[in-house]
C-alpha cells in the first residue's frame, strides 16, 4: 500500500491517537456498559460486538439494545438508531474534501467518522484526514474492545457513570469548542446550535435536535 | 436472535451509508465557496449542540439535570485556566463522580 504524504509540519496520524488518548478510556468504558446491556437484552456475545464494529455509534447502539430489551421491536430500534445517526450526514459532508483514494478507500475511512474523532479532527473550519484517521482507530478499538470484555466478563466491573465517564464527554465537546470559537460568525453557529439543541430537546426524540442544530452552520453560506 | 440480527445489520448497514454518503456523493469536486463557508461552521454549530444534549439529556429523549452538569462546570472554570484537554477531561469526570458518591 502506498504511504499517503503529508506536509511537514501536519499532524500526522500518532498525533490523532495522542489527541483522542483521553477520550478513549471513555469510550473503552461505554463499550464495556454497551457489551453489558446488550448481553442484558438478550442480544447474545456476537451480536453487540459485530454491532459495536459496524455501527461504531454509542447513543445509536444503547438506543436500539434498550428498545430491543423493552420489546419495541425491530422497526423502531432501527428507526431510532438511525435517526441518532443522520447527523453522520452532514458531518461526512465536511470530511468529504480531505479524503483520498479510490471510493472504496474514501467509504472505508470515513467509517472512522464518530462524534469524538471529528471533533478531535478539526483543524481551521477542515477536517484533517491523519488526525481524523489515528484518533477513529483508537476509539474503534476502544469501543469494540470494551464491548467485547463487557460481553464476556461485564458483571465484574462498575457502571461508568459511578466513575462520571458520562460527563467526560460534554467536557470533550466543550473544549474543542472553545478551540472552535474563532470570528463573530462561529460564535454565532455555536449560540444557534445550542439554542436550537435546546429548544428541541424536550419536544423532539432523541437524534432529532444535533441534526436540526447542523442548520445553524448556514450563517457561514453568506456571501462574503 | 433472529430480530437481533436483522437489527445489527439494517442499522450498520444504514449508518456505513450515511457516513460514505458525504465522500462519495461529493467525491475530490471543491464545493461552492457558499457551501464551504456553511460547512466550516458545522463544527461549532455541531459541537455546542452536543454539549447541551451529553450534559442535558435524558434517557428517553428531553432534560435530565444530574451530576454532569457539575462535571461540565469544572471543565470550564479548568479551559478558563486553560488547562490540556486530558485535565479538562479527567477534571469533569472525578467532579460528577464526586458528586455522585456525596449525592
Amino acid at each position: 500500500m502506498r504511504h499517503p504524504t503529508r506536509p511537514s509540519g501536519g499532524p500526522g496520524y500518532l498525533d490523532g491517537v495522542r489527541a483522542a488518548a483521553p477520550i478513549g478510556i471513555a469510550a473503552f468504558a461505554f463499550g464495556l456498559s454497551f457489551g453489558v446491556l446488550a448481553r442484558s437484552a438478550g442480544m447474545g456475545r456476537l451480536a453487540p460486538v459485530v454491532m459495536s464494529l459496524t455501527t461504531f455509534a454509542g447513543s445509536a447502539q444503547f438506543a436500539a439494545a434498550s428498545i430491543l430489551a423493552a420489546g419495541g421491536g425491530v422497526a423502531a430500534a432501527v428507526a431510532a438508531a438511525v435517526l441518532l445517526n443522520l447527523r453522520y450526514g452532514p458531518m461526512g459532508l465536511s470530511a468529504a474534501s480531505t479524503l483520498e483514494g479510490p471510493w472504496w478507500r474514501r467509504a472505508l475511512t470515513a467509517q472512522l467518522v464518530v462524534d469524538e474523532s471529528w471533533a478531535i479532527a478539526q483543524r481551521d473550519g477542515r477536517i484533517d484526514r491523519h488526525l481524523l484517521v489515528g484518533a477513529g482507530l483508537l476509539l474503534v478499538v476502544g469501543w469494540v474492545g470494551g464491548t467485547a470484555v463487557g460481553v464476556l466478563a461485564g458483571d465484574l466491573v462498575a457502571d461508568p457513570a459511578s466513575l462520571g465517564l458520562d460527563a467526560a464527554f460534554p467536557a470533550l465537546f466543550l473544549a474543542l469548542l472553545v478551540g472552535q470559537i474563532k470570528g463573530r460568525s462561529r460564535l454565532l453557529a455555536a449560540v444557534g446550535g445550542a439554542l436550537i439543541a435546546l429548544a428541541l430537546m424536550p419536544v423532539a426524540g432523541p437524534g432529532v435536535p444535533i441534526i436540526a442544530a447542523s442548520l445553524a452552520c448556514l450563517v457561514g453560506a453568506r456571501r462574503s | 436472535m433472529t430480530a437481533v440480527w436483522v437489527t445489527v445489520a439494517a442499522v450498520g448497514l444504514a449508518t456505513m451509508a450515511i457516513k460514505a454518503a458525504g465522500t462519495l456523493l461529493v467525491g475530490d469536486r471543491t464545493l461552492p465557496p457558499r457551501a464551504q463557508g456553511a460547512l466550516e461552521h458545522l463544527a461549532p454549530a455541531l459541537l455546542a449542540a452536543l454539549v447541551v444534549s451529553q450534559a442535558l439529556g435524558g434517557s428517553g429523549g428531553g432534560f435530565a439535570v444530574d451530576a454532569r452538569l457539575a462535571g461540565l462546570a469544572a471543565a470550564a472554570v479548568a479551559l478558563v485556566f486553560r488547562a490540556p484537554l486530558l485535565l479538562v477531561v479527567t477534571v469533569a469526570a472525578a467532579t460528577a463522580a464526586l458528586v455522585r458518591a456525596l449525592a
